[in-house]
Order: structure tokens, then C-alpha cells, then sequence
């Protein structure tokens, strides 16, 4: 008797973004699985596109992995085109119609986009798997954890908090979310970004 | 060289490479998955001197709340604004699609952009995907012909209505016109009787929440009020908030600084004669 296959919950993700004051943080788990076998706890779903920007990919692991190739792709030839890094704005829409593109046949994935804008504005949003944006002021969450990452980040989320207290508020929302998800975990990789600095650091989480 | 040409920006539209995969997991047992929708209360009604439309703010993935404050009321053209029910990525593909077509189209004749065209343009593209991009509307405006008021279904078949509801909230909404509606009303008495529809929608129907947006259009004129009526304020936020009293136990650590952009103007040389 196999288990229903849900394709989002294939292999297990949970991704947040927070905005502080003229800084964000963007934070995922590192466990990927196989249905309920872990396949490895050093996953990587959070992406650099450049300095100032990062996308995180939950769902399905190798449509993260593929779509993450096909936007390195565009940015590179936009970076060529325009001679510049493109505005998370502007990759925001891009990514939306990449995805709405596959409408009718989509990649299973949730992506989170977080960057700096311009005058180091920061900006955060989610999108569905066919690139509905979701713009949002304080946080995003994406994932098999995210309906307590909801909460987590509802009670914990101030507005305006300093790279520090920024980092350990979304540390420990998503340690506690993900641990009321069996299909995430396994430890946490935080990202946290200021206009003069990319501090990136691996928590210690339960490794159940 | 074949590989390369699909990573390519293509002409635009859908694509369909994925279908095939898609469909082979579905035969195993896959349950496709769930899109964002817009639950939703929007509602427009024509009062003297033009057109005024209302929505909710809230956006839906299953049962979960996705976004508390999300925008319904869609710009089309700049006397012309669509709100959007359904799946939340085909109202806003559609009605940016069709936003941008009327601008070209008013740079090709040089008039302002009549509802009409808008509608045609929607009712057309939504007929020929036969349902499947999910996007229930409701377009508005005044153009030279007057004010005109549509509701848009997603098979592609419109009304035209002095007031119009749609969504999972239309009902609740529509009571509230159907019993105070009447022709001529003045700018506050339709924000006032927009404002209460919406509300009704909010309180009544669990897909709708938030807040109310209104926009009203009149002739040479376009007034977008978001955020016009807060009436589900958060009022449980604890002063002090949370304080984390043990750190978060780090295994690793590493700063990259960012590279200050130095820009280099060379100085230009002159052109050999």
C-alpha cells in the first residue's frame, strides 16, 4: 500500500523571509528527503542571483534545481544586456512569468525572493507554483512548514528590528516551526543581509 | 544546440513542455497542486457621474490566510480599473495582458481607451482557453460613450449591469444592493453602499476578509482609496513583543562584505581625423 504522492510534500522544505530595518534575513531547513527517508542534511535552497539578492525554493527538489539554473541563465544575460544587477523587483516579475508561463503544466515549486532595492530598500515576496506574487511588508513563508511558520512568524515578527534581533527572531521562528513538521529540519541556514554585508550562518537545530 | 534554444526567452504564451511529466505523476496518484485564489467580495454599481468598484484584500491557499492585504482592483487603463476573482495569477496575467494591449492600442489611435475594448479583449482571451485560466472580473470605467459597468466570466461570457457582485462572497454582497440600490446615487451615498456590500462580503463569507478597497472613476478622474475601511484591526500585539532570552546555538559562521561598485569613466579620446 504506497503512501498518496503529494508532490509537494515529496521532498520537505521550509522557507522564511523577514524584513528588518535596511536589512533582511532569508532562513531555510537543510533536510531533503524521499517521502519520509532523509537523503541528505546539507541541502541547499536558498540561491545567490547577486550581492544584494537571494531566492529560496520549496517543493519539489529538482524543479528548485532546474528553475534555479534557468534564472542564473537570464540574469546573466540581463546583467551582460543592462551592464547592471537587476532589481528584486524586476526579478520578482521575471520569475512570476517564467512560472506562469508553465500555467497549464507548472513546476512544483513555492519560491521566496528577498533582496535589497534600491536606496537599500528591503523587498520580499512569495509566490504560488504559477507565479501569483505575493508582495508582502513584513514576512514571507513558503513549504511543507508553513502553515506554522505562519504563526511563528505572526507572533514573533516587530517591525523594524536591527540585523541582530532580526536574525535571532527568524532563527527561532523557524526552528520551531519545522519542528512540527516531520518533512523539514535537520539544522537551519540563515542569510542575512545588510547594505554592507552577507552574513551567512548554519543553526543548530534537532536532528529528528 | 536544440537544448538551447528552450532556455531562450521565447515569442510569449504558454508552454506546454512540462504537460507530459505532469500528467505521468498524476497517473501515479499525484494530487495537483493548489494555486493561490482570491476567496473574494468585489463588487462595482454605476452611480451618477461614473463608476465606483470595492474588494476585499484577502488571499487564499486552501484553508490558510496567504496574504492579509493583497490588491483586487487592477489598472487597465487610466479611466478603466478591473477587480479580479478566482486564481489569483491568471486575474493578474490577464488583466496585465490586457492593460498593456490597451496601451498600444491607444498609442496606434490616439483616444483614450474605451471599456468596450477592454471587455472584448478579456471576453476573448478567456473564451479561448475555454474556462481553464480561471479569472472571474468585473470591469469598469468611463470612457466617451459614458459610464460602463461588466462582470467577466471565466468561460468568457459578460453582463452588463448598473451593479454587479462576484466571488465566493457575491451573495452576501449583493443583498446589500439588491435592497439599497437605487439609479442616481451621489459619490458618498455609493461609497457608503459599495463600503457596506464589501463589508457584508468580509464578515459573512470566510474566502473574504481584510480590508476594503474602493476606486472611484468619473469622468477625467480616477480616485484608487486603498485600504478605505480597516475593520478587522489586529489589536492583540503584546507592547513588549518576544525577547529571546537563550541565543540560537550557531554551528558556522561566515561574512561575505559587499563590494563597494566602483565606477570607472574613462575619459573619452578624441577621434582620429
Amino acid at each position: 500500500m504506497s503512501v498518496k504522492l503529494q508532490i509537494f510534500e515529496y521532498n520537505g522544505s521550509a522557507l522564511v523571509a523577514m524584513v528588518g530595518k535596511n536589512c533582511f534575513a532569508i532562513a531555510s531547513d537543510r533536510r531533503l528527503g524521499v517521502q519520509l527517508q532523509t537523503v541528505a542534511t546539507d541541502f541547499q535552497r536558498i540561491f545567490k542571483i547577486h550581492g544584494k539578492l537571494f531566492i529560496g525554493l520549496s517543493g519539489l527538489a529538482s524543479d528548485a534545481q532546474t528553475l534555479y539554473q534557468r534564472l542564473v541563465f537570464r540574469h546573466k544575460l540581463y546583467e551582460l544586456r543592462e551592464e547592471r544587477d537587476m532589481k528584486p523587483e524586476t526579478f520578482a516579475s521575471l520569475v512570476s512569468a517564467i512560472l506562469y508561463e508553465k500555467r497549464f503544466g507548472p513546476y512544483f515549486i513555492q519560491p521566496v525572493i528577498a533582496g535589497l532595492g534600491d536606496e537599500d530598500k528591503p523587498f520580499i515576496c512569495t509566490m504560488d507554483s504559477i507565479g501569483a506574487k505575493e508582495l508582502a511588508k513584513d514576512f514571507v513563508v513558503a513549504g511543507t512548514a508553513s502553515e506554522s511558520l505562519y504563526g511563528a512568524c505572526e507572533s514573533m515578527f516587530k517591525p523594524d528590528m536591527e540585523a541582530e534581533e532580526l536574525f535571532e527572531t527568524i532563527s527561532q521562528a523557524l526552528l520551531s516551526s519545522v519542528d512540527r513538521d516531520c518533512l523539514s529540519g535537520w539544522g537551519g541556514h540563515v542569510y542575512l543581509v545588510t547594505p554592507t554585508e552577507v552574513t551567512e550562518k548554519i543553526l543548530k537545530g534537532r536532528m529528528d | 544546440m536544440s537544448e538551447l534554444a528552450g532556455t531562450i526567452p521565447g515569442k510569449g504564451g504558454f508552454s506546454f513542455d512540462l504537460c507530459r511529466r505532469n500528467d505521468m505523476l498524476v497517473s501515479k496518484g499525484l494530487k495537483p497542486p493548489s494555486f493561490l485564489k482570491t476567496g473574494t467580495t468585489i463588487v462595482g454599481l454605476i452611480f451618477q457621474d461614473g463608476v465606483i468598484l470595492g474588494a476585499d484584500t484577502r488571499a487564499t491557499e486552501g484553508p490558510i490566510v496567504a496574504d492579509k492585504n493583497c490588491e483586487k482592483i487592477h489598472y487597465m487603463a487610466p479611466n478603466i480599473y478591473c477587480c479580479g476573482a478566482g486564481t489569483a495569477a491568471d486575474t493578474e496575467a490577464v488583466t496585465d495582458m490586457v492593460s498593456s494591449q490597451l496601451k498600444l492600442h491607444r498609442y496606434h489611435t490616439g483616444r483614450e481607451s474605451r471599456v468596450v475594448t477592454a471587455l472584448t479583449l478579456l471576453k476573448s482571451h478567456l473564451f479561448s482557453y475555454q474556462g481553464h485560466v480561471s479569472a472571474a472580473l468585473v470591469l469598469g470605467g468611463v470612457d466617451v460613450t459614458g459610464p460602463h459597468l461588466h462582470t467577466i466570466y471565466p468561460h468568457g461570457s459578460t453582463d452588463t449591469l448598473p451593479f454587479a457582485t462576484m466571488g465566493s462572497g457575491s451573495l452576501a454582497a449583493m443583498a446589500i444592493f439588491e435592497s439599497k440600490y437605487r439609479e442616481g446615487l451621489t459619490r458618498d451615498e455609493g461609497v457608503k453602499l459599495v463600503a457596506e456590500a464589501i463589508c457584508s462580503g468580509i464578515f459573512n463569507d470566510l474566502g473574504s476578509g481584510s480590508n476594503v478597497d474602493i476606486c472611484v472613476i468619473t469622468k477625467g478622474k480616477q480616485e484608487y482609496l486603498r485600504n478605505y475601511l480597516l475593520p478587522n484591526p489586529r489589536t492583540y500585539v503584546s507592547e513588549k513583543g518576544y525577547t529571546f532570552s537563550k541565543k540560537t546555538e550557531v554551528l558556522f559562521t561566515k561574512i561575505t562584505p559587499l563590494r563597494e561598485l566602483v565606477e570607472v569613466i574613462e575619459a573619452g579620446d578624441a577621434m582620429e581625423e
